[in-house]
This record gives structure tokens, sequence and C-alpha cells, in this order.
């Protein structure tokens, strides 16, 4: 018995992990779909989405509803911006440039940002907009930030996919990443749908850096790099270009984190992850929901 | 007319002597940025307070020149090597972090320039595979002395019976002073029911803290810095666990009760100093900082100080402002009157000195006892 208390309040821990890490994977498979492009500065658009929070809360002291809507929206201007001024022009260079890119705008965001006229280099303790508060609820116990990134993570992922598979937008997206030159003959503006997608990729990870550093109140300006990789892996896993795909990876990768930690070290933590990855990537490449087709 | 120009004489030796004092560059490495930047910056403040004393009274004119090292070894490295190399330095001051210290006291020891560091603790700085590295010093005691006054104070004091540890793998001073810990609890009938690792960047510690819950310590030593403390605390607390912490020197920092709130009142941690001791040295040097930059210094601060102090002194006492010539005046240092007390070096360069405990209060840290080695 004390074991299955064990084991189900590290499931929380792992969920609780997973559910961030699925929200940044969605952003990454996304953007892999329409563009095949894997965009490395995704993991800053989640460290930005976590300052823009915080001077959200210490600066304008927003309701918690209005802070998710307003740090979603920025990042999402900011991703789109990203798009518009640092990969648009390359939409006909080889994927090598655009990749290249896309790692140059990760370093540009980063130490810029940490220069000490904007965020500075330093660790910052983030208050949270609320008091916490456990809830025993038979053997183990839950807390409000617990329930609060469960919750809000089902809501984005349920207005992900009506806006996916209900909306024109996302019947043109999923087009998009179908076939973008058929789609643009089809008298679809591919532009807008790439930075629609860009968009919801950037609301996305904003909302993971809001709730991700509520979960661990300290950010710093290097914050991304780590859950970025993590959540490119849990991408990689479902099978990226793949939505669904994406969110069971990320859950995946956060519980296989906790569990290792708790049952190993977390020394091995990070190893096991990549150890993960490895053996995907030899026996099933394409990932979990992947098909079997190699795309060229 | 001749006792004229013999006074004339005198005049301008003097005034030589007077206005064109011989330039001595000293080096200052210490994390101005990242995750301890206060400690950085107290330690700054203190080596300048000393320097402007020394300005008054001392032989030579000091530029000083400071490097950050932002608590990387690697940056640690590469700054003490340009003090090293080009800017030519004959001293370093710092740096101020045991896993910085480590490559940087290999570097000034084979380049043969003298280094005192306020604030590393960890054996290894002056000490490495039974070698004593002859030109490093420190103003501090050591971690085993520290670890083991923490772990007896755990189990005397708070009448431990269990003891928890939880502590940064890749940081030299953290492991180090874990293990230390982990032996004297061990070795006085104490057991350690869980000792386990992070890494730097971890910030979520659910999955460790809820394996370290079901065991339920009567007390969990941290020794890590002031950040990861407070982020480390917070989510002991908001898990329900209701263990004492304990800690070493890294938590003496103001943010630690501004960043952990509540949850890291009621903890105790190993330090230097503290400002409330009674001392004519100290008290004059923390009502200087105070008047320059409106706090108290911490421990790190007046530690910094010292060691500034101890190089002058050499330095003011040394036949030639040489790195050689120095490291003799140092190695000569005995009784010095700083403001963390008594300083004196044993054979490997460590100072022999007190630790006091201190307890973390709602309205600030609180000087508990003094613990003599």
């Amino acid at each position: 018995m004390e074991i299955l208390i064990y084991l189900t309040q590290q499931f929380i821990n792992g969920i609780q992990l997973g559910a961030v890490y699925a929200l940044i994977a969605l952003g990454y498979t996304m953007v892999y779909g329409v563009l095949r492009m894997i965009n490395f500065a995704h993991g800053d658009i989640f460290m930005l989405g976590a300052f823009i929070s915080y001077y959200g809360i210490t600066k304008f002291n927003l309701p918690f509803p209005i802070l998710i809507l307003s740090t979603s929206l920025l990042t999402a201007v900011i991703a789109i911006l990203i798009e518009k001024i640092a990969y648009k022009p390359l939409r006909n260079a080889p994927k090598i440039s655009l990749l290249i890119t896309a790692v140059g705008v990760s370093l540009f965001l980063e130490y810029t940002l940490s220069l000490n006229a904007f965020f500075t280099p330093n660790y910052i303790g983030f208050p949270r907009p609320f008091e916490i508060r456990s809830y025993d609820i038979g053997m183990f116990s839950i807390n409000n930030i617990h329930l609060i990134i469960f919750s809000v993570t089902i809501i984005s992922l349920a207005l992900l996919y009506l806006l996916i598979y209900k909306s024109k937008y996302g019947i043109a997206m999923r087009a998009a990443s179908h076939d973008l030159e058929i789609t643009r003959l089809m008298g679809i503006r591919t532009d807008n749908i790439i930075s629609f997608t860009f968009g919801i990729g950037g609301a996305l990870a904003g909302i993971g850096g809001l709730l991700y550093s509520m979960a661990y109140p300290q950010i710093n300006v290097f914050m991304g790099i780590m859950p970025g990789i993590k959540s490119f892996i849990a991408a990689v896993l479902g099978g990226i270009g793949i939505i669904h795909g994406a969110v069971l990876g990320g859950f995946i990768i956060g519980i296989s984190e906790v569990f290792v930690s708790a049952f190993l070290s977390s020394t091995y933590r990070d190893g096991v992850i990549f150890i993960i990855l490895f053996i995907f990537l030899l026996f099933r490449p394409n990932g979990i929901f992947g098909k079997n087709i190699e795309k060229v | 007319m001749k006792k004229i120009s013999l006074i004339l004489c005198f005049l301008l030796l003097y005034s030589t002597q007077l206005f064109s004092k011989e330039v001595v560059k000293i080096g200052l490495i210490t994390p101005l940025t990242g995750d301890i930047k206060t400690f950085g910056e107290s330690t700054k403040n203190s080596f300048f307070i000393a320097l402007e004393e020394y300005a008054k009274k001392g032989k030579y004119e000091i530029k000083p020149i400071i490097a950050d090292d932002k608590n990387d070894p690697t940056e640690g490295t590469n700054a003490a090597l340009k003090l090293v190399t080009q800017d030519k330095v004959v001293a370093i001051i710092g740096p101020l972090t045991s896993k910085v210290a480590i490559p940087v006291s290999e570097l000034v020891n084979t380049n043969k320039i003298p280094m005192i560091t306020g604030t590393a603790t960890n054996p290894k700085v002056t000490v490495s595979d039974g070698k004593r590295k002859k030109y490093v010093f420190r103003a501090c005691f050591i971690d085993p002395f520290q670890g083991q006054v923490a772990a007896n104070f755990a189990l005397k004091d708070l009448k431990a019976k269990t003891a928890a540890v939880l502590y940064d793998v890749g940081n030299d001073y953290s492991k180090g002073l874990a293990e230390f810990f982990k032996n004297t609890f061990e070795k006085n009938k104490g057991t350690i029911v869980a000792f386990e690792s992070y890494q730097k960047d971890d910030v979520d510690f659910s999955a460790l803290i809820t394996k370290i819950a079901i065991k339920k310590p009567d007390v969990i030593f941290i020794p890590d810095y002031y950040n990861k403390v407070a982020l480390i605390a917070k989510q002991i607390r908001e898990k329900g666990l209701k263990s004492t912490l304990l800690g070493g020197d890294g938590w003496d920092s103001p943010e630690l009760l501004k960043i952990g709130g509540d949850a890291v009142v009621g903890s105790y941690f190993t330090n230097h100093y503290s400002p409330d001791r009674k001392d004519p040295i100290a008290d004059s040097f923390i009502q200087k900082y105070k008047q320059k930059h409106g706090n108290v210094p911490d421990a790190l601060g007046a530690l910094a100080y010292d060691a500034t102090w101890i190089l002058l002194n050499a330095l003011d006492r040394a036949v030639k402002p040489t790195p050689e010539e120095i490291l003799k005046e140092i190695e000569k240092t005995k009784n010095h009157k700083g403001a963390t007390g008594t300083i004196s070096f044993d054979n490997n360069g460590d100072a022999v000195k007190s630790t006091v405990i201190i307890k973390i209060e709602k309205t600030g840290p609180k000087y508990i006892t003094t613990v003599n080695p």
C-alpha cells in the first residue's frame, strides 16, 4: 500500500512535468509539420513566456486568467515576428540554412536578453500569483499548482484540437503540413498559415513557461535550453509532425524523468532520456505514431 | 645656501615618494553575475573598502583589475589566464567558490602567482592529490571542519537521529560538504536515510523530495548556495515535509530569506562570522560597508576584506613588489587580526578558525553559538 501511494505521488509529479513538455513539444511538431524545420529558438519562447508572466505579476499584478491570455498573446506575437524576420527570407534556401538560423536566433535571444539592460543573467525568484494549497485526497496529497497545470493544459489541448480539426485555419494548416506547394496552388496564402502555426506554437510555449515557473519558481534567461531539448525529444518520440504524438511524447518524457530520479538517481535522469531517444532512433525513427514511409 | 639646497633635496625626494608611488596590479576574480551574484557583489565591495584603507597609508598605488567568473569554472580559468598573462598582476584575490577556485588554483600555481581566496572551503583548493599548491592560500576554514560542526550540531543540539542530504553533484563545494557531513553524522550513531544528488540547472525537485518525504528525516542537510536552497526549501515545504533544514556558508545571503520566505525560517547554517559578534575591527569594517552600501556585509564580504588585507600587508612587508617576494611574506602571516577573527595559516595554507552557527528567523539571521576547531 505504501508503495502504491508513493507511485501515485511520483506519477503526479511526472504528469506535472510532462504537461509542460507536451505544451512545448506541440510547437516543435507543428512547425516541423508545416515547414520541415526544427525551430531551435522555441525553447527561448518558453523562457520569454516565463519572463513576461513574471513582469505581468510583479509590475501589473494581473489576475491569473488575464495573465495566461496576455502571456500567450505576447509570446505568439514574438514567435510570429521571429518567423517574419528570421525565417521568411530563407523560405527557398536549403533546409540546413534554416536550421542554423534557428540556432542563431536562439543564441541571439539568450545572450541579448541576458544583458543587464534586459533580464540580466541572474536567477530570479518567481512570485506565485496565489498561495499554494495542499489537498489530501485519500492517502496522497495534491496541490492547487498541480490542479491548475492539469486544467490549463487540458483546456489548451482542447482548444488546439478544435482549432486544428474544426476551423478553416486548422484545415489549411493540416493541408500545408501535407504538402506546402500544392496547398499554395490551391489558393491558400501559405505565408499566413505559417505565421499562424508559429503563433499557436508560441502561445502554447508561453503558457508552458508560465506553468513551469509557477511549479518551479525560479527563472533565468537560459532556463529554456534543457526543457526545449527535452520537448524536442518528446516530439521526436511521438513522431515529429504528429500532434497527438507530441502530447504523448511529452508525458512519456516527463514521467520517465521523475521515475528515473525516484528509483535510480537524478544523475542518470538526462542520460536515460537520451538513451530512450537513441533506442527510438534505432528501431522506430519515425516515432510512436509515425508512418513507416520515409518522406523526403 | 647649503641648508636650503639640502631641504630642497629632501622635498624633492619626499615629493617623488608622495606623488609617484609605484603601481602594483592586483586581480580580483569573483562572480558578479549568475546564480550567486550577491556574494560576488559583497566580495567586490569589501575588496574596495580594503583598498581604500590601504591607499591612505600603503607603500604602493594599487591598480585593481576585476574579473567576473559567473561562478563557472571555465569562465574563471579564462579570467585568471587573462589576469596572469595579459594584465600581469602580482597577486590574485578570489575566486569565491571552490568549484572555480580549484582549476584557477592549479593555473596560478603553475604560473607562480600568489592567490588568496577568502571563501573557497573545499580542501582541494590548496592541496590536490596530497600535493600542496605552494602559491595558494585561503582566509577561511575548510569543509571537513564545517561538515563536522553541522553534523554534531544536528545530533547534539537538534537531537536529530535521522538525516537526509541533498547536494549538487557537479559542484565540488556541495559534494565535499555533503560527504563530510555524512561521515561525521554516521560516525556518531546517526542514520543517513537518503543521500541524493541533483544537477546545477535542475529546478524540479519533486521526485527527490517525494522520495525523501516517506522517510521523514529529522533534518535535511542542503549544502548549496542560497538560490538553489530557497528553491528546494520551498518545494520541501510544499510537499508538507516539516524536517529542520541545515546548511553551510553558501546560505549567507539576504536573498535566501527574500526568495525562500517562510520555507527557510527556522533553519540553521554554519558560517564564518556573524555581524552580531562584538569586535573592533569587524565593527569598523561593518560600519564602513554600511555607510557605503546601505546593508550589513555577509561573511563572504568580510572574508574577502580579510584576504585582501593579508595580501596588502604582505605586499608592504615585501622588499620588492614581485610575486616571489610577496609569497614569502604571505607565508609568514601570523595572527592577522581581521574582521572574521584571528588568521594564521597552517602548513596547507588554510586558515585555522572557528565557525559560528546561525539560525534564520523571520526578521533575519540570528547568532546561536561559536564552535572552535
